[in-house]
């Protein structure tokens, strides 16, 4: 098998994965979905430092840091986000509809 | 790189592929979610760690400060952030993340062009790396400066704009042609710079309500040129984890779209056509219903089945805190009570849960659409706070309204509708509502959370 099938069968397998896995998502979770799927691609974070590693001019060096920091902030920033709003869901307050609870 | 990458390695990039399935798949529950997102970060540091121990980069300091420096912007920022402004920060998040992968297919270009007998095929993932992720750095960029009102939230448009953006698509697809035959760093370096003209046309003429589903887009945008990124690199983790967002967010886009009732492309090009600035977005004089807070109060106490409508008005005047103490008495008092969360309320879909699930509103609360629609024939009051154009019947009933076709929360069929309003300028999408001047309506002007504090007050001393 050539490697480009390969990559296109890994492609499209993650392409299926992904729509079936977030076809669960309640839609009251739909926030932090967007900003956890936006620090997901944070990971290009290891492709700039990758590229920035390699770099063999002055130049490069730079666009590549930039790269770098960018690609951090994406990944860190989304991953503590969406941490900060799934922390208000998971915290669970005792029922305050029970109609008996402040006539007694 | 090809082909130089340890077996082990592989195995460490494998592990983080699944990870990252893991975190979403955790958010099928709010119970779990937060452990899902533990476990996709994890993933991405293990595979970020990984790289440092093979290969021999060099520049290693630099990099590590870099790193620091960028986790700790991304770490202030989203600590900083109020849950009002996060479709803002999503956006720029976003794209930051676009344009990081940008930059890493122009220098993964100019290693290339040492290089003889480069496949097509990379060139052409390099090409759209390149540019697709210029396009959501500046379309992201432009997202945030409508969300955080540096500039109009309305559309712009002005004439030469669909020349300007065939000109510059025009321009892009040549240029990526020649990025694969003929492949340069000036040809790249210009291609990243009619993309990002191309991200900014792109997003200018989205107006209004239609600003959420554009970041959805842009986030999938990144998704997929993080994959084609990871196809050039030679890097599994970056093809699926690009793919699995590039998925989820063009799923996520088109759900929202058909919560719009219109279709993705109508959202994005409706503008050029004329046919989404209908709204006037001035406020008219016709006569209305007002009532005090007292009248409210009692309104509420004596009903039996109350539907509270949140919108984002309610978030911007932080009411969220009084509106629940308010539910919470009334459930006090025998009321039924639920919230009816229209999908694009707020700034972006799930916002309004975010800010209910701030102020400690139980999710059980919470009622979808779909779900709570046939319900509002029974409710004696529905409160709309900061909500407007999510309850205007002229979705329903006015060919040509800019929000036509879009389903909206049954308000209308309550009984009594409170609409709780700053002044009676129209909502996001410009336009009046009919319903403000139904008999059956009564409006109460203010503040939302002072008057949501009064009418707290009322019913208190019922």
């Amino acid at each position: 098998m050539s490697q480009a099938v390969v990559w296109l069968t890994i492609f499209i397998l993650s392409g299926f994965v992904g729509v079936e896995v977030i076809s669960k998502v309640s839609s009251t979770l739909h926030t932090p979905l967007m900003s956890g799927a936006n620090a997901i691609h944070g990971i290009i974070l290891l492709g700039a430092i990758l590229v920035t590693g390699y770099a063999t001019t002055t130049l490069q060096l730079v666009i590549g840091l930039i790269a770098v920091v960018l690609a951090s902030v994406n990944m860190v920033g989304g991953f503590v986000v969406t941490d900060r709003m799934l922390q208000m869901f998971t915290r669970r307050k005792p029922p305050t509809r029970g109609p008996s609870e402040k006539k007694a | 790189m090809t082909g130089g990458t340890p077996v082990w390695v592989q195995v460490v990039y494998l592990f983080a592929a699944v990870c990252f399935i893991l975190a979403l798949k955790g958010l099928s529950s709010p119970q779990h979610a937060r452990r899902g997102n533990a476990v996709g970060a994890l993933g991405a540091v293990v595979a970020c760690v990984v790289v440092f121990f093979y290969g021999s980069l060099d520049h290693v300091v630099a990099i590590l400060v870099a790193i620091v420096v960028g986790t700790a912007i991304g770490f202030v920022g989203a600590r900083r952030v109020q849950m009002t402004q996060m479709p803002q920060l999503v956006a720029l998040f976003n794209g930051v993340g676009g344009g990081a992968a940008a930059l890493v297919a122009l220098l993964e270009l100019a290693d290339t062009v040492d290089r003889a007998g480069v496949a097509k095929f990379t060139l052409a993932a390099t090409a759209f790396t390149i540019l697709v992720g210029s396009v959501s750095f500046a379309g992201s960029l432009v997202t945030f400066a409508k969300l955080q009102e540096l500039m109009t939230s309305r559309p712009v448009v002005f004439p030469g704009l669909p020349v300007a953006f065939a000109v510059s698509f025009v321009g892009a697809v040549v240029l990526a042609v020649l990025v694969v035959t003929q492949p340069a760093i000036w040809v790249g370096s210009l291609l990243a710079v009619v993309g990002l003209v191309l991200g900014v046309l792109l997003v200018l003429p989205v107006g209004g309500a239609d600003v959420p589903i554009v970041i959805s887009l842009l986030n999938a945008f990144t998704g997929l040129t993080v994959a084609a990124g990871g196809y050039v690199l030679d890097n599994t983790v970056l093809l699926v984890a690009g793919t699995l967002v590039g998925a989820s967010g063009t799923f996520l886009t088109q759900l929202m779209a058909s919560a719009m009732g219109r279709s993705v492309t109508n959202i994005l090009f409706g503008a050029l056509k004329g046919g989404s600035t209908l709204g006037a977005g001035v406020a008219s004089d016709r006569p209305v219903r007002s009532a005090g807070p007292e009248d409210v109060a009692i309104l509420l106490a004596y009903a039996h089945r109350v539907i509270v409508v949140p919108g984002y008005g309610l978030a911007v005047a932080q009411a969220q805190h009084t509106l629940r103490e308010l539910v919470d008495l009334l459930g006090e008092r025998d009321i039924e009570v639920d919230y009816a969360i229209h999908p694009v309320a707020g700034r972006m879909p799930g916002h309004m849960n975010v800010l209910l699930a701030e102020a400690q509103v139980p999710y059980e609360q919470l009622r979808e659409m779909d779900d709570i629609n046939p319900e509002f024939k029974e409710a004696d009051v529905v409160l709309v706070v900061g909500a407007n154009d999510v309850v205007n019947p002229a979705a329903k009933t006015t060919p040509g309204a800019p929000i036509y076709g879009m389903p909206i929360l049954n308000a209308d069929e309550a009984r009594q509708v409170v609409f709780l309003k700053r002044s009676m300028r129209p909502g996001f999408a410009g336009i009046e509502n009919e319903l403000l001047f139904d008999p059956k309506t009564t409006l109460l002007f203010g503040d939302a959370k002072e008057t949501l504090g009064k009418v707290l007050t009322g019913v208190k001393n019922l």
